[in-house]
């Protein structure tokens, strides 16, 4: 399988998984990433900068109708939606929150399911809500592959553990071992594509 | 939410037939959020498929309009982005004082509290005996509240706190009374605000202003349609005239760039060139 985009989402704990995952993934790392966060309204984008410093990859803000890039890793604004188009461009609103969440993770995935169909890999990891259940579960509906964080290794289990109910999720792992994972599946997409091309 | 899959034709069918019968246009809206919009509306009032949808937006008017309600996102707050305010206050209201009269329009004002932000600067800054406001949506029920200035007291707090970081000089409390779960804004700050229904995509230019803002319109836009409607400001405002995006819009992609100077980057306050 060829995959074209990856979304992560998020919630208390997060500051501390992105770090870890930001500063692992290497330089040549492909596949385009795209993150919810859950922040407060008013929080301003100096963890970005910061995350950006340490990372391979360049991370930012997602930009209205921005075009989502390789190598790139991309934050949900704070206060807004973050949707995909098909197209692959970012569509922002200002629509109520969703699971008391804005943005929320479940917006941003069925947004990406519909955008990338079976293309698309969904890692929820932890967070103390229940956002990104219904994503996830449309992202499996989609055939995208699924990976949760395995709720034993987060430091708040209730987000990964609602979306394991939801799903049978292709992978349930610790943290490390998600990130060697995108590793591979990176890699295999380069190989995919200098096969087809 | 029960999905199903709905094809992107069926969906551009519902649109066509919205448009055809009532004269809404979100053909060039942004697709994610028509989408989702519409599924969730197909899973509230329990429809099977879009097509289904279809027939009841042709024969029922009650149905459509809930359905034109939901494309229509109405959130909004009173000194939303306080750093945006005080940027109005430091960069904008000193233009607005070279004026003998001064026409602001809201474009896309949803239920008012924009607007009602705006009159409280002008009151504070001696402005607003001599300023008409336009305040103008295409969502008659969302100006039917803007008018009537009645809101819930549960956001009180929330725009209170906003107010005070926007660079407001007085207590915010002398802008309403409550009554009951409610604030009543203060006459004095409707007294020059005039409500008007106007749709950004299907009507002309609007009036020859001073100052537009249209906060938080144009991400619900294709790039297309949001050119067009660029234009559509840029026809409608003097030269030196200013223009205020929400945070995440930019002009930068618009065809009009050229013809702005950036007043302030990050706040998205634009000048128009003489
Ligand atoms: C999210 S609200 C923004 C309210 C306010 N400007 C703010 O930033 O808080 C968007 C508003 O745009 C209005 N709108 C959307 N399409 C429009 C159109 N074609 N013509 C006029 N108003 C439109 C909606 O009805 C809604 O009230």
């Amino acid at each position: 399988m060829h995959y074209e985009a990856i979304v992560i989402g998020v919630s208390s704990g997060g500051m501390n998984v992105l770090k870890i995952i930001s500063a692992a993934l290497p330089i040549d790392f492909k596949i385009p990433i795209i993150i919810v966060q859950h922040v407060g309204a008013h929080s301003d984008s100096k963890w970005i900068q910061l995350l950006n410093e340490k990372s391979n990859l360049l991370i930012k803000e997602a930009d209205e109708k921005e075009k989502i890039e390789k190598g790139t890793m991309y934050i949900a604004a704070p206060n807004y939606h973050l949707l995909i188009e098909k197209d692959k461009t970012f569509s922002l609103s200002i629509d109520e929150r969703v699971n008391f969440a804005r943005p929320s993770i479940d917006v941003l995935f069925e947004s990406a399911a519909e955008a990338y169909r079976e293309k698309l890999i969904g890692i929820v990891l932890t967070g103390s809500n229940n956002d990104g259940t219904k994503g996830i579960i449309r992202i499996k509906e989609c055939g995208g592959l699924t990976i949760i964080q395995d709720p034993k290794t987060a430091e708040s289990p209730y987000m990964p553990k609602s979306a394991i109910d939801g799903i049978e999720a292709d992978y349930i792992l610790s943290l490390e071992d998600i990130v060697e994972l995108l590793i591979k599946i990176d890699n295999q997409n380069n190989n995919f594509n200098k096969l087809y091309k | 939410m029960q999905y199903k899959d709905t094809s992107d034709l069926e969906i551009s069918l519902l649109l066509e037939a919205i448009y055809r019968k009532h004269g809404y246009d979100f053909r060039q809206y942004s697709q994610a959020h028509i989408r989702r919009r519409i599924m969730n509306r197909m899973a509230i009032s329990g429809f099977e498929d879009v097509s289904q949808m279809q027939s009841k937006v042709l024969n029922d008017e009650i149905f459509a309009s809930e359905l034109l309600q939901d494309l229509s996102i109405t959130v909004t707050e009173m000194f939303r982005d306080p750093a945006f305010y005080r940027s109005l206050r430091e960069k904008v209201i000193p233009i607005l004082k070279t004026y003998p009269f001064i026409k602001i329009w809201h474009a896309g004002c949803a239920t008012g509290e924009e607007a009602y932000s705006m009159a409280i600067v002008l009151q504070e800054e001696g402005l607003y005996d001599r300023t008409t406001i336009y305040a103008t949506d295409f969502n008659q029920l969302a100006l039917n509240q803007a008018k009537d200035g009645i809101f819930s007291n549960k956001m009180i707090k929330e725009y209170t706190t906003n107010y005070q970081l926007s660079g407001g000089k007085e207590s915010f409390s002398s802008y309403y009374t409550s009554s009951y779960d409610n604030v009543i804004m203060n006459q004095s700050l409707k007294k020059n605000i005039v409500w008007a229904n106007h749709n950004l995509v299907t009507d002309s230019v609007f009036a020859e202003v001073n100052l537009i803002l249209c906060r938080n319109v144009l991400i619900y836009f294709d790039k297309n349609l949001q050119n067009k409607v660029q234009s559509l400001f840029f026809n409608s405002l003097i030269n030196g005239g200013v223009l205020c995006l929400g945070s995440k819009e930019s002009l930068r992609f618009s065809d009009l760039y050229e013809k702005y100077m950036e007043l302030d980057t990050k706040q998205r306050i634009f000048k128009k060139k003489y």
